[in-house]
């Protein structure tokens, strides 16, 4: 039987232990007009063997187009070391680590991924992951309204600039609680949410602004303004960022005069692999005032009985299973070994290393802008400085030429038009340090055989 | 030792990152990085030599017996792994277009529908990232059901007092009050109580059936006719799926929307914390409510159901579609064992739970329901061993790791004092159980006979029994290169 050890003797012995004829008996208490009968839907076992044909042959199927597509995940090399150690049993089968003497390896990750999280956004402290970036943002949202003891509206500013499906995440996970959100506009020549467009805002009760960089143009906002404006009128600021740019761009711990309240973000960039958008991880670090309204689990240095250094679960009386409809969060299972995973590449690149990949990024993608400009009637629509992503405006409409490339095993960025109408015929392109010169090339001349012809 | 305490400046893994490295151009300097991120500076042998002691201190399933209540779990199969990682899988974009995606989203349509079958529901979608997502997306639902159709009087939730902690929580993050229910002394929800607080303020009622107590509700038809009555909606929370796979079905029992949280039931790994998935199922009146995406086939072509194809749907949960990797694990294992692969897994965990039940018992343990049958759970509690011997459950739990075994879940429920929630799963050996039954009795023992030595424990791990007061007021959450450590 698949992964059921059991003999016939051993269970004629167990049977005989408990005084039951057979094992039906042990379900005698289920009502018999319940019950369902086999499930004739289900199709037939099969054996391993069987199951990779069937997914080596699906996996085939689906090939592997050169991907010069971002939007929200990133195609980064991930150190080979990485999945080999957090794919170890160890990590890979433990449960949550609610018995911290036999958890100290996860624990001792956490802590660690805190660190390092705390140092790479510029904040005070770390939670030990949510489940992605959109979802980190709906609970910093909920955070700040809890936190923001100024404040008594429930009203958050949002730049459209933000990716649009964080928007909608949002939506969906705060929309029960009387919490308005407000979208704020972009400015259409800089792709940037202009700090000028706030002035209608100024002096009226806001919870908090959420500060996207870069945002899901790729575009670089004017973080600081934002930040300072978000306290001179008593709002909270979150950061939304992407882990790997905070290799090279200023951390949200030290923007504007005071540093964002709370940082949050999707882990992915940093050793998870695309895997059709997940599991990935969200991230959230706050400042130390806020640390008792954070949601999700922390862990914390301590000692054991004879003074060695160790580490727990801690201020678990934040959470679902002590404070239960009183929590910060429902979160329990969180993303904990996308956590682990990013802690080993982190350890592995160091900050030289995060650093030389988020410029190899910057970099691809600068040269990648520059071929394809090259081509009439494609160029950069916005005209503000980038991070590792580029809008692109199009001759024509760009889900015919899209689909075209796609049929050359090219993903050629995504089409606006869906969540950008305004924008017109615009894709949002990227290219990683993992895409090479000829690659480029191949993608420029693809493109230009497309609108020539 | 932290690994920033094996950090050296200048030290680096180089062949891990680009070995050229560019002039950063484009940025000006107002928005760059002024002070480099403090990060470990460490060779990639010493990374792999840290991680890999780190992970030598953890239990897990491939190292040991893990019968953590509620947790469902059981072995972890390698194939279900391997296959989930195959480089296009992994590579796959998640806004790759339909055309390269007809091979993954296969997989997807399939796993809906298999779950359809399994739990009795009408539809499924896989987004949800774990259980209490699951529960929020199921809670939403229930809460767009009677918004659609202008009932705004319902305002509660009802939850057992035997409830996981997210349950409340989720009703509570879609605007609903919580009220508690009690549950009688046989361990099924107490109906007299039910039916006083059910009204034209009920939105619905969460359970799990088999409950947290181990034990399995009898009288949900009842409730089920009651809640429906009263014009609420009942939420099954499928922690405890594992039970009654192939046996009886949350749809026949009458339940509206369920979670099933495939890193228990369909045995994808929990990776010391996560990550997970919580699909949802519904009956045919919340259908419209699923939260996006989906995959749907056209007899053709696999392509993706969204907000525009689903417009009274409660919306999106996560950035794109959930947590794929693990839906294709649970897909692979379900493949594997089959439909009547699924039927052995309900009753080899309820026999291996009944095995223990009855050897721990006959041993002198007191179980919290020793007159009905253990589901794939059971519960003792030792409440006499704390009153006279001032051992408590606690004490016992970090003996059993001093023996190699995982403790069973402690003090959850919340209303059972002094107990252990025992879950063995249909994957161990009975040896592997009477090894942990022996351990039990002989902790037992040592309770009469030296009970400082329980009291004390764990003494063989890593670390001696650590200090949570001193963890939550000495707050250390990240390493400083001055601190103590
Ligand atoms: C009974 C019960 N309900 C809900 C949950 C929550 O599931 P998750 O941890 O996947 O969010 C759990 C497990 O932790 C559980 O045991």
């Amino acid at each position: 039987m698949p992964f059921i050890p059991h003999t016939e003797e051993d269970v004629r012995e167990m049977l005989a232990t408990i005084g039951a004829p057979d094992i039906e008996a042990l379900f005698d208490e289920i009502p018999t007009a319940l019950r369902c009968g086999k499930l004739k839907k289900l199709p037939q076992a099969m054996s391993e063997m069987e199951v990779a044909g069937l997914m080596s042959a699906r996996a085939n199927q689906d090939g592997q187009p050169v991907c010069f597509m971002g939007a929200g995940a990133y195609d980064h090399h991930i150190p080979a070391a990485v999945w080999q150690l957090a794919s170890r049993g160890e990590f890979y089968t433990a449960y949550t680590p609610y018995q911290a003497e036999a958890s100290q390896g996860t624990l001792q990750v956490l802590y660690e991924f805190q660190s390092m999280m705390a140092a790479l956004t510029g904040m005070d402290v770390s939670n030990a992951s949510l489940y992605d970036g959109a979802t980190a943002l709906a609970e910093a949202v909920l955070m700040a309204v809890r936190a923001n003891r100024k404040s008594k509206s429930r009203r958050i500013l949002i730049p459209r600039s933000l990716h649009p499906a964080y928007r909608r995440v949002v939506q969906t996970m705060v929309g029960n609680q009387n919490i308005e959100l407000v979208e704020l506009p972009f400015d259409t020549a800089g792709g940037h949410t202009d700090p000028a467009t706030l002035a209608v805002f100024d002096g009226q009760d806001i919870a908090a602004l959420v500060i996207p960089q870069p945002n899901y143009f790729g575009v670089l906002e004017e973080v600081d303004a934002l930040t300072d404006w978000a306290h001179a009128n008593k709002a909270l600021a979150i950061a939304v960022v992407n882990p790997v740019a905070l290799a090279v761009l200023n951390p949200p711990g030290e923007w504007g005069e005071q540093g964002a309240d709370i940082c949050c973000g999707e882990g992915q960039p940093l050793g998870a692999p695309l895997s059709s958008g997940g599991p990935y991880f969200g991230f959230m670090c706050c400042t130390q005032a806020l640390v008792r309204q954070m949601p999700g689990r922390i862990v914390g240095g301590t000692r054991d009985l004879e003074g060695k250094v160790g580490y727990t679960l801690t201020l678990q009386a934040r959470e679902q299973h002590i404070r239960r409809s009183k929590a910060t969060s429902n979160i329990c299972t969180n993303q904990g070994l996308m956590a682990t995973a990013a802690t080993i590449h982190m350890a592995l690149l160091g900050s030289d290393g995060l650093e030389r990949v988020a410029i190899a990024c910057h970099a691809n993608t600068q040269s990648l802008t520059q071929k394809l400009a090259s081509i009439a009637g494609v160029e950069p629509l916005f005209n503000r400085p980038v991070f590792h992503e580029q809008v692109l405006r199009l001759p024509i409409s760009a889900d015919g030429v899209l689909d075209q490339l796609s049929a050359m095993d090219v993903l050629g960025g995504l089409d606006l038009s869906r969540d950008y109408p305004e924008l017109g015929d615009a894709i949002l392109v990227c290219a990683t340090e993992k895409r090479t010169e000829p690659e480029m090339d191949d993608f420029q001349q693809k493109l230009q055989m497309i609108l020539t012809c | 030792m932290l690994i920033y305490q094996q950090s050296r400046t200048g030290r680096r893994a180089a062949a891990q990152a680009p070995l050229q490295k560019a002039e950063l151009s484009g940025i000006p300097e107002a928005f760059r990085r002024k002070q480099r991120a403090d990060l470990p500076e460490v060779s990639e042998m010493q990374a792999v030599r840290h991680y890999t002691r780190l992970s030598q201190q953890n239990f897990s399933i491939d190292t040991q017996f893990y019968p953590l209540g509620s947790c469902t779990m059981k072995y972890n199969p390698r194939g279900c792994n391997s296959l989930a990682m195959l480089p296009n899988l992994l590579a796959r974009h998640p806004e790759a277009p339909a055309d390269h995606s007809q091979g993954f989203m296969a997989c997807i349509y399939e796993l809906q529908e298999m779950l359809k079958e399994v739990t009795g529901m009408q539809a499924v979608s896989l987004s949800p990232a774990a259980g209490a997502q699951g529960e929020f997306a199921g809670v939403a639902m229930i809460r767009a059901y009677h918004d659609a159709r202008g009932d705004d009087a319902r305002t509660e939730i009802l939850v057992p007092d035997a409830a996981h902690g997210t349950n409340p929580a989720s009703a509570v993050m879609c605007g609903y009050k919580v009220r508690e229910i009690p549950s009688g002394a046989d361990g099924d929800v107490d109906v007299e109580a039910l039916r006083k607080v059910v009204g034209p303020q009920t939105a619905g009622i969460m359970l799990t059936n088999p409950s947290t107590l181990g034990v399995f509700d009898r009288k949900i038809e009842e409730i089920a006719k009651l809640v429906h009555e009263a014009g609420g909606l009942l939420y099954y929370d499928g922690a405890n799926l594992n039970a009654i796979l192939g046996k009886v079905r949350p749809g026949d029992m009458g339940f509206d929307v369920i979670h099933v949280n495939l890193h228990k039931t369909f045995s994808t790994p929990h990776g010391g914390g996560g990550p997970g998935a919580g699909p949802v199922g519904v009956s045919k009146r919340l259908q419209p409510y699923l939260p996006v995406p989906m995959v749907a086939h056209d007899g053709e072509r696999y392509h993706w159901l969204t907000e525009v194809d689903c417009p009274e749907s409660i919306g999106r949960l996560s950035t794109f579609a959930g947590n794929a990797g693990v839906l294709l694990r649970a897909y692979i294992y379900a493949r594997m064992l089959g439909g009547e692969g699924m039927e052995r897994v309900a009753e080899y965990s309820t026999l291996n739970a009944n095995y223990m039940m009855k050897r721990l018992t006959d041993a002198g343990f007191e179980a919290a329901y020793p007159d009905r049958r253990a589901t794939h759970e059971f519960i003792l509690t030792l409440q006499k061993q704390a009153k006279q011997l001032g051992v408590n459950t606690m004490d016992f739990a970090k003996r059993l790791l001093d023996y190699g075994y995982h403790a069973p879940t402690t003090y959850f429920p919340l209303l059972v004092p002094e107990c252990l929630l025992i879950e063995p799963t249909e994957t161990e050996t009975r040896e592997e159980l009477d090894g942990f039954i022996d351990a039990l009795c002989s902790i037992k023992q040592e309770a009469e006979e030296h009970p400082e030595q329980v009291k004390s424990a764990p003494h063989n791990l890593p670390v001696k029994r650590l200090d949570d007061v001193r963890a939550a007021r000495e707050l250390d959450l990240a390493w400083k290169p001055d601190n103590f450590n």
